[in-house]
């Protein structure tokens, strides 16, 4: 019981980081790699505000605003010059923002280990099973974004502008979409998110490291491909279910092969659908 | 009075050129027809004069406005846009919310509200499957789709690109009607076709583009009575 409620809630926790993926993957064709070193930068921006005014909320705001400003800055200034370059161009480029947030982190946190403790929650009992507060708060809030997020790109004509540039960025233009404009907005919404994600991680695990963003990065990268990268519940599905396996195969004899056995996951889901539980083949444009 | 204006357009793949350097113009309230084979540059043009594609050399001016270089999400605010080549509607949308970003441009709900009512009235079958997603419909219905979202930004300048590929002689009967429709209620054309036949007996004027130069121009009856545009274009 409070494993399958664990793997949940970093189910959620690899969901919400996913989702940036696969959104800016959908919207800007391009995989950003430094999206799990936002998640490092947020957890510093708590860091930074908890020693300063130990307030979490605030602490929590300022990581959510830090957040969605350097994923605004970093597409500006790294990736919009590269519009239309080569895929491997921007892929080398992300890797290198990816190096240069971990080292900017080390400048100036250093490389060792810190604790950072937003709020302490303790536990409670269901039936013999010890249920931890953080992974329930963990499961609601990833859940109560994942709606918001659907509803805000079903819903709103800036997410509709979003689904149609994701499917065909010049029909969009001709619309009078600013599609430049769009993949703005999205790397901003993912880097919240990715903010949110940040958050849950350390109220499971109070402390962080400049290198802190690069297995959840990696892991939720995993899970986007899984659910079928560029589709959005496909982020949700493959997120909730490496989470699941992850913490469910710790707690069996298999444990020191967890992070294989994801992998092996994904490349079985791979050679059954390549596209990935919800992808959908991209029709080759004339 | 010239609503669009190009002039030594030359347009570039790679090394290869695709426009050698063509003028032409559309004058308010005409219809002008582009025809040529496939692979003539009749897509590569449309594209250009949209920002799609950036010319190496040349003038595009609209409105009397030089948009050459211009993002082409600025063009379509100026009041033109473009039905392209192949409809391109978005699949994973419905009929509805395609002809909602039709009219992006729009602030007026109520107005938008009005001009869906009035694309169901001219494209019934529109309205039967407005919750339908559009990847879900056939050919002729994502033309009429295609046609209709791009009127819902009600363009002063409309540019067609092949809009009869594909479609049932039935069918291409009917989009030319629309065509002829959207022209009655005010819009200038630009029409590009492969096959001339139907597009040089509305058009006012048109130009004949070969291999990315225009060789020959004339009004559309012109052109329909040249032996030389018969052989080529319209099936002896
Ligand atoms: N994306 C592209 N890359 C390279 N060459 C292209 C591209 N698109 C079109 N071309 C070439 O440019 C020429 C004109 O193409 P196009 O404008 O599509 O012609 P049309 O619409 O008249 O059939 C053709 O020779 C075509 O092969
Ligand atoms: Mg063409």
């Amino acid at each position: 019981m409070s494993t399958l409620i664990d793997g949940l809630s970093l189910g959620s926790v690899y969901a919400l980081i996913a989702l940036g993926y696969t959104m800016v993957y959908g919207i800007a064709k391009m995989l950003n790699f430094a999206h799990g070193d936002i998640i490092m930068v947020g957890s510093y921006a708590i860091f930074t505000t908890m020693s300063l005014c130990g307030f979490p909320l605030v602490a929590i705001l300022v990581a959510v605003v830090v957040c969605t400003l350097l994923g605004i800055a970093i597409e500006k200034v790294a990736y919009k010059p590269l519009r239309g370059a080569s895929p491997l161009a921007v892929l080398i480029t992300a890797i290198g923002v990816s190096y240069l947030l971990q080292g900017i982190a080390q400048l100036i946190y250093g490389s060792t280990s810190k604790p950072v403790t937003i709020i302490n929650m303790g536990n409670f009992q269901i039936g013999n099973s010890t249920v931890r507060v953080s992974s329930i708060v963990t499961l609601v809030v990833g859940a109560i974004l994942m709606v918001i997020l659907t509803l805000f790109i079903n819903m709103t004509k800036t997410g509709r502008a979003m689904i149609a540039v994701s499917e065909d960025r010049g029909a969009a233009e001709l619309m009078g979409i600013n599609v430049n404009k769009i993949i703005s907005i999205t790397f901003a919404i993912g880097s919240a998110l990715a903010a949110a994600a940040s958050v849950c991680y350390l109220f499971q695990i109070p402390s962080t490291m400049p290198t802190l963003g690069a297995m959840p990065g990696i892991k939720a990268f995993t899970a986007a491909v899984i659910g079928g990268i560029g589709s959005i519940p496909g982020a949700v599905i493959g997120g909730v279910l490496l989470g699941v396996i992850e913490n469910v195969c710790k707690s069996t004899p298999l444990s020191p092969f967890t992070t294989a056995i994801e992998f092996g996951l994904l490349i079985v889901i791979l050679l059954v659908k390549p596209t990935g539980i919800l992808g959908k083949k991209r029709r080759e444009k004339v | 009075m010239a609503l669009l204006e190009v002039k030594d357009l030359q347009v570039f793949y790679g090394v290869i050129q695709a426009i050698k350097g063509i003028s032409f113009e559309v004058n308010q309230g005409e219809i002008v027809t582009l025809i040529g084979a496939n692979g003539a540059g009749k897509t590569t043009t449309m594209q250009s004069i949209m920002g799609l594609i950036k010319p190496r050399d040349g003038s595009i001016v609209y409105d009397g406005k030089n948009i050459t270089g211009m993002p082409t999400h600025k063009i379509v605010e100026m009041g033109m846009t473009q039905v392209p080549e192949g409809r391109r509607v978005f699949s994973e949308l419905t009929v509805y919310e395609n002809l909602l970003m039709g009219a992006y441009t729009e602030k007026d709900r109520s107005r938008i509200k009005e001009d869906i009512e009035e694309i169901y009235t001219i494209f019934p079958r529109l309205g039967e499957r407005k919750s339908q997603v559009a990847g879900t419909l056939s050919g002729g219905e994502q033309q009429m789709l295609a046609m209709g979202r791009a009127i819902m930004s009600h363009p002063k300048l409309l540019m067609l690109d092949e809009p009869s590929m594909g479609l049932s002689p039935a069918l291409v009967d009917q989009v030319f009607e629309i065509i002829k429709h959207f022209h009655n209620t005010g819009t200038t054309i630009l029409l590009v076709e492969q096959n001339a036949n139907k597009s040089l007996a509305i058009s006012d004027r048109a130009y004949v583009l070969e291999n990315g130069r225009i060789t020959v121009t004339g009004t559309g009856k012109e052109l329909m009575a040249s032996e030389e545009i018969r052989k080529a274009y319209l099936g002896g």
